[in-house]
């Protein structure tokens, strides 16, 4: 198996997922995009790593991992907050910094 | 790993994928990056990355999903009324996904051009398993493993504070 296939299959991950934080409008919604995105690097990575034999792209995986997993406890507290004095998880309701 | 082996398995994922951002209520698109997950995690077994692998599914679709479904459940979403008026953002997002992709696609089958790459082919002994990948981790990697302990406690401090109700 060429490496450029799992590199095409991980292009259109991430893609899908930049879609996705364009159309949808709903911050939970958002996020999982965001996931998606990050997991399209994890397989460019491990794609990578397989290729070149070389271990590397696998421990960058764990680092890509735990960040997702602070990124997502943080940005489920916010999103926790923000429900409780807004009502509401529309982004476009969400004016507070724009000016 | 074979080539249909491959091309069931990347439909079924990129399917999943749009399943995530497609799905009009926030439990459903959570269930399909749960199936994603799952489906990469397959993948990652196919590429010899075993312990990736395993990872994925217990941080990916044990840990972080379980935070997504708590929210979600907490937070009684319904789902969202389909909107009228956003046809042109729709066309836009799709028109700009689809050149993102095609862009990446065709940068990803350009030749690679770096010394010493090795092609694909039989990996050494225990290539991904824990043990290979661990050595590496705590030798070559041990100050930032370090760090991402802190970076962890930050963002459990950061939630805690975020998330506390406020006490007037």
């Amino acid at each position: 198996m060429p490496l450029s296939y799992y590199l095409a299959l991980s292009a259109l991950l991430f893609a899908i997922g930049a879609a996705g934080v364009l159309i949808r409008r709903n911050v939970i919604v958002i996020f999982m995009a965001i996931e998606l995105m990050l997991n399209a690097v994890n397989l460019a990575f491990v794609a990578g790593a397989r290729h070149w034999h070389n271990l590397d792209g696998q421990v960058i995986v764990f680092f890509v991992m735990t960040v997702a997993a602070a990124e997502a406890a943080v940005g489920l507290a916010i999103i926790i907050a923000m429900f409780r004095n807004r009502q509401t998880l529309n982004a476009d309701e969400l004016n507070l910094l724009r000016w | 790993m074979s080539l249909p082996l491959f091309l069931v398995f990347a439909c079924l994922l990129v399917a999943a994928a749009l399943g995530v951002i497609l799905q009009r209520h926030p439990l459903r698109s959570a269930l399909a990056l749960v199936a994603t997950l799952f489906l990469l995690a397959v993948v990652f077994l196919f590429l010899d990355a075993q312990l990736v692998a395993v990872l994925q599914i217990i941080v990916y679709a044990g840990a972080i999903m379980v935070l997504f479904l708590f929210v979600i459940m907490l937070l009684n979403l319904q789902s969202e009324p389909r909107e009228a008026g956003r046809v042109g953002l729709k066309l836009a997002a799709t028109l700009a996904g689809s050149l993102l992709a095609l862009q990446l696609i065709a940068l990803s089958r350009a030749p690679v051009a770096i010394p010493g790459a090795g092609t694909a082919g039989a990996v050494a002994e225990g290539f991904g398993m824990t043990v290979s990948v661990g050595e590496r981790l705590f030798t070559q990697y041990l100050l930032p493993f370090e760090i991402t302990s802190v970076l962890l406690l930050v963002a459990i401090i950061g939630a805690v504070v975020l998330a506390k109700r406020q006490v007037s």
